[in-house]
């Protein structure tokens, strides 16, 4: 266990009293509470944090947040690992176990180390260059392997996450000091308001700096507004919460993740991560800025930091990043990080600024007794496992070249680099806002957005802690007056003023021999975007594709601002004119299962029941999703298989008497004095000719004359039909029903409901259905004159009320009985018991999708595809006897509809009697035919009731070539067989009409 | 995510709506008399303009009314909202 030699003595918002213990690539460690993974590891006096992506070159720590782009890790194991999170962003807990991404077998010593070596060959885009010579294929697995960070988890998030709703006046995004600000303006003034926060405290910056707010310490300030956020009765405050999305109509999307527990990380109350999704009438962006590093040769070494990250470790953590500390910057902030470390104990080496005449701050330091070097710039670290010196020089008059002047090397341990600020502007320019280059800030900050959302603070440009409290009031102010809330709120909380004076400085010149990195977590460096620009990109949406800046976990936050200024500097326009990428969410990583949140497991994809369900389940039902119901596919007894069981179902249904439960089915009621006209629109089939009592059966079509669904057309009375549908079409054919009668023939006097779960439909089918059915006792004739095939009856059986079809997918004598859903299960279970010694069995899908192949019935979506067409199936001369216009009558005329060589549906019969031909296998001319295919198998099974193998399919001009031979072709085997008639069981339906 | 104004029941979050096409969409007939031209601009042809277009939406997990929406295509601001049978909304070039 190391101890912690960077810790200083006192100081800090972490609690000493409480230390914990934590291990990184295997070496144990202790920290405190209130530490990040990485405040605790910097303490610790670890600087190798992690390998850059592509050289594996060894990272230290640069930020203190999400900024960080290096320190990447994988935290915990099994179940409970989370891949690629930043170590600055991992609360410490006791038994933290994390490990480096990237390397092996450690971030200190890794072995893909030798990388560094072969950069010569993997500049941008190298990968390109690889599909032209010699050949992509041989580079790729490796390539594959080598690329990505961390290792992803291989079980089941284990985790629960969950999903809310909010609706506020106003949504104040960052509770730094604009953002506090804004939240007490807005409350005060008696709006209804939402302030989040990123991080486990508020302050935001503030509480990594040595500031003062209305004469007291900064963070004393934070805890007072906190307490009046907090009281307020109409102001809720999320700390944990990232706000990484801003969408349409003012929808911001939140992240809010529960304090992991200090004994060992696990959530409190077992939801690990919750998704708010809020809606606001106003929104403030208080979101801050980024710190921007210096770009120079070496620049990613192991102890090269930004000045404000370093002034946090320093203030908020107690840590000593460095003990020999040089100060390298071309703004006015990085001199309060000087400062911080210097009355905390670090030796400043000197303060190099590259700003000739930096103003009042220097003079100030310099009066301290610091070395202040103006007009420098960084020529490069020596050191490549940790930052040894830094070399410096003045620069020319224009600053793109070196003077003459000799080299002053500063001997050190921690630079500190501070280019400027970046506004973080995602929210905005997601929200539609447009950006605009300020020269005085050397920034992007907004400019016109939506009128709903404001920037205030350094998120606008804006970086002084008294222009931040100002600011952030003023818009807490305004939002809640656009609402309404216009209640006093006193006058804003006061900072002294401060100098934020800042230039532009986008880059050193170059230094020999040596690169200077732009994006540290891709490795992209000033080289590549100098290759880009002369392989002509001249596009930044182009140039961060092919050099990959910007595009790594950190979304560039610390290296797009510099990528565009270098850019900007090849081209020789202004920064303004170049544009930016397109922000697009998330703001920072989001958990899957928290954008999943409950619907997940057997909430992913519910599948509905029917009333018997619990009966199949307790005799065997071996269940499957079939159009998103849990139906039996067959029914298991002991020791039996697949087949067997299945084919022990078939006989009962060809040889006895079998029960199918057909409650999916979908069942729609069409009344009104139009019914009729309405369904003959909606028909191939001629309805108006439908007698009352009847049933015919129909399929319907799209507008492109393709068949959509099949099923029977019951005409109850005059102006009552019930329709059925395929259990997969039911609620999109009722859908369909519905758009007709609203928008297109509203002056159809006609009502469609749905009541498909209102009915459950049992099949009783076999020889010996009538025997079985007339044991049932009811008040209707079952006699063959009296309730013919096709007809239907209504009823009560044993006192229920049922509706009974003759209609039958299996082919055999069939009565298809509804009844009011809860009276299913007992008409079931009483016709398995008054069918017991005529041998009733239940059937499955699997059983019952063989009866109808061997009978040739069709299957919509199996034996019809997107382009079959009613003639196709054999339903062609339906259509001269039938005048009226119906939905797809028009395509049925089109010249592709009229091809002779259209696939149409057919039998075919393998030569070998035995050989079940595979579903989907390829008819063909002949053997070895180089013509392509002339159809496909759409169905296929062994079939003990036609004694041989039967199969339907699709084939060109099928029923002009009965009788035909042909080859069945799949997966390298083919097989001879001939083309035949679809009806292969008692095609005469002869059964059926008994 | 946007949102709509269903005419019936008020401001509701898209996941609720299914979007159905450009209108108004007339369907030609009687079958005998519509030219090829005059079907395939029914199937397939759409104005698809960039700024304000007229659809159609269904308030699919609500009130199952299908109602008629102005939306601005670059922008996604919902305009106008009216009931299938208000008359067509005008829609300024």
């Amino acid at each position: 266990m190391s101890a912690q030699l960077f810790r200083l003595p006192s100081g800090g918002r972490i609690n000493r009293s409480r230390p914990l213990s934590f291990t990184f690539d295997g070496t144990r460690y202790v920290g405190f509470v209130g530490d990040t993974l990485a405040s605790a590891l910097l303490a610790s006096g670890v600087r190798i944090v992690g390998r850059s992506f592509k050289l594996h070159r060894p990272r230290g720590l640069v930020g203190v947040w999400c900024e960080e782009p290096n320190a990447v890790v994988q935290l915990g194991e099994g179940a409970k690992l989370v891949s690629n999170i930043k170590a600055t962003q991992i609360e410490l807990f006791d038994g933290l176990h994390a490990r480096s991404v990237n390397c092996w077998p450690s971030a200190h010593f890794d072995l893909f180390g030798v990388a560094q070596f072969l950069s010569r060959f993997m500049p941008a885009g190298f990968y390109y260059k690889t599909f032209l010579w010699p050949s992509w294929g041989w580079f790729e697995p490796l390539i594959r392997r080598a690329a990505g960070l961390g290792i992803a988890p291989t079980v089941p998030d284990p985790d629960r996450y969950e999903e809310r709703y909010e609706h506020c006046d106003v949504l104040v995004v960052g509770a730094g000091a604009a953002g506090l600000s804004a939240a007490l303006a807005a409350t005060r003034s008696g709006s209804r308001v939402l302030l989040v926060d990123d991080r486990g405290v508020l302050g935001g910056s503030l509480q990594g700096e040595d500031a003062l707010i209305e004469d007291r310490a900064a963070h004393d300030w934070v805890t007072d507004a906190e307490a009046e956020l907090r009281a307020g009765p109409r102001t809720r405050v999320l700390t944990r919460t990232t706000a990484f999305g801003f969408y349409d109509h003012g929808l911001v999307a939140l992240c809010e993740r529960t304090a992991p527990a200090l004994t060992d990380g696990s959530t409190l109350g077992a939801v690990r991560e919750r998704l708010w999704q809020v809606r606001a009438r106003q929104v403030v962006l208080t979101t801050g800025a980024i710190e921007r590093p210096l770009v120079f040769a070496n620049n990613d070494v192991p102890g090269v930091m930004l000045a404000s990250a370093a002034m946090s470790y320093a203030v908020q953590y107690a840590v000593r990043p460095g003990e020999r500390v040089v100060v390298v910057t071309s703004c006015d902030s990085a001199y309060e990080a000087a400062e911080a470390l210097r009355v905390r104990g670090a030796a400043l080496v000197a303060i190099v600024d590259t700003r000739v005449e930096p103003g009042s701050v220097a003079v100030a330091a310099k009066t301290a007794g610091t070395q202040v070097l103006t007009g420098h710039a960084p020529v490069r670290v020596l050191g490549s496992r940790a930052v040894q010196a830094l070399e410096v020089r003045p620069l020319a008059d224009d600053g793109r070249a070196w003077r003459s002047d000799p080299v002053t090397r500063l001997e050190c341990d921690l630079v500190c680099v501070s280019g400027g600020w970046t506004p973080t502007v995602h929210l905005f320019s997601q929200a539609g806002g447009r950006l605009r280059y300020a020269s005085d800030a050397v920034a992007l900050v907004p400019d016109a957005g939506p009128s709903t959302v404001q920037c205030a603070g350094a998120s606008a440009g804006r970086f002084s802690i008294h222009q931040c409290l100002r600011d952030g009031f003023a818009a807490g102010r305004e939002a809640a007056q656009r609402v309404g809330a216009v209640a006093d709120c006193g006058r804003e909380p006061l900072a002294a003023g401060a100098s934020t004076q800042v230039s532009p400085f986008w880059g050193s010149p170059r230094a020999r021999g040596a690169k200077a990195w732009i994006d540290f977590q891709n490795d992209v460096t000033t080289a590549d975007l100098e290759l880009a620009v002369r392989e002509n990109l001249c596009s930044v949406e182009h140039v961060k594709r092919y050099t990959t800046t910007g595009m790594a976990v950190d979304q560039g936050k610390t290296s797009n601002m510099n990528a565009l200024g270098v850019l900007a500097k090849l081209n020789g326009v202004e920064i303004g004119r170049l544009g930016t990428t397109t922000f697009r969410p998330p703001y920072d990583p989001v958990t899957l299962g928290t954008l999943a949140g409950r619907r997940v497991r057997e909430f992913y994809h519910p599948l509905r029941r029917t009333a018997i369900d619990a009966w199949h389940a307790a005799h065997g039902g071996v269940f499957e999703d079939f159009g998103g119901w849990r139906r039996p596919a067959w029914y298991t007894r002991s020791g039996d298989t697949r087949e067997a069981s299945t084919r022990n179902e078939k006989r009962a249904a060809r040889d006895a008497v079998s029960l199918f439960d057909g409650s999916p089915l979908g069942k729609i009621e069409v009344r009104g004095p139009d019914a009729a006209i309405f369904l003959n629109r909606l028909y191939y089939n001629n309805i108006r000719t439908l007698g009352v009592g009847r049933v015919r059966y129909g399929v319907m079509l799209n507008e492109h004359g393709t068949i959509i669904d099949d099923g029977v057309c019951i005409r109850l009375a005059e102006d009552h039909f019930l329709v059925s549908t395929t259990s997969g079409g039911a609620s999109r054919i009722f859908a369909t029903f519905e758009d007709l009668i609203q928008c297109e023939w509203p002056d159809l006097r006609v009502l469609v409901t749905n009541v498909t779960s209102a009915w459950g439909n049992v099949a009783v089918a076999g020889p010996r259905a009538r025997e079985l059915m007339q044991r049932l006792g009811m008040d209707i004739d079952l006699s063959s004159g009296a309730f013919p095939h096709f007809t239907v009856r209504c009823g009560l059986v044993q006192g229920v009320p049922a509706r009974i079809a003759r209609v039958g997918f299996t082919g055999e004598l069939s009565f298809e009985v509804n009844v009011p859903a809860g009276c299913t299960l007992a008409l079931w279970e009483t016709l398995l018991k008054l069918g017991s010694d005529l041998g009733v069995a239940p059937i499955g899908i699997d059983a019952l999708q063989e009866l109808r192949t061997e009978k040739g019935f069709l299957h919509v979506g199996t034996d019809t595809d997107g382009c079959t067409l009613p003639a196709d199936v054999g339903m062609g001369d339906m259509l001269a006897k039938k005048g009226d216009d119906f939905i797809g009558r028009r395509s049925l005329t089109r010249a592709d509809a009229l091809r002779e060589d259209r696939l149409q549906f057919v039998g075919v019969a393998a030569e070998d009697p035995q050989v079940v031909l595979p579903v989907g296998a390829h008819v063909v001319p002949h053997h070895k035919s180089r013509s392509g295919s002339h159809g496909y198998v759409t169905s296929s099974c062994a079939s003990e009731a036609v004694g041989r193998s039967v199969a339907l399919g699709l084939v060109r001009a099928g029923r002009q070539r009965l009788n035909e031979t042909i080859h069945v072709y799949a997966s390298g085997r083919d097989w001879p067989a001939r083309i035949v008639s679809p009806a292969w069981y008692d095609p005469n339906g002869e059964r059926l009409r008994a | 995510m946007l949102q709509f104004e269903c005419p019936y029941c008020g401001r509701r979050d898209e996941p609720e709506f299914r979007w159905g096409g450009e209108v108004p969409l007339v369907r030609p007939g009687p079958p005998q008399l519509v030219s090829e031209g005059d079907w395939a601009a029914y199937l397939f042809f759409r104005d698809n303009p960039k700024g304000l277009v007229r659809e159609r939406w269904l308030h699919a997990l609500g009130c199952r009314q299908w109602f008629v929406v102005v939306r601005n295509t670059v922008t996604h601001e919902i305009c106008s909202t009216s009931r299938i049978s208000d008359p067509t909304p005008e829609v300024r070039a």
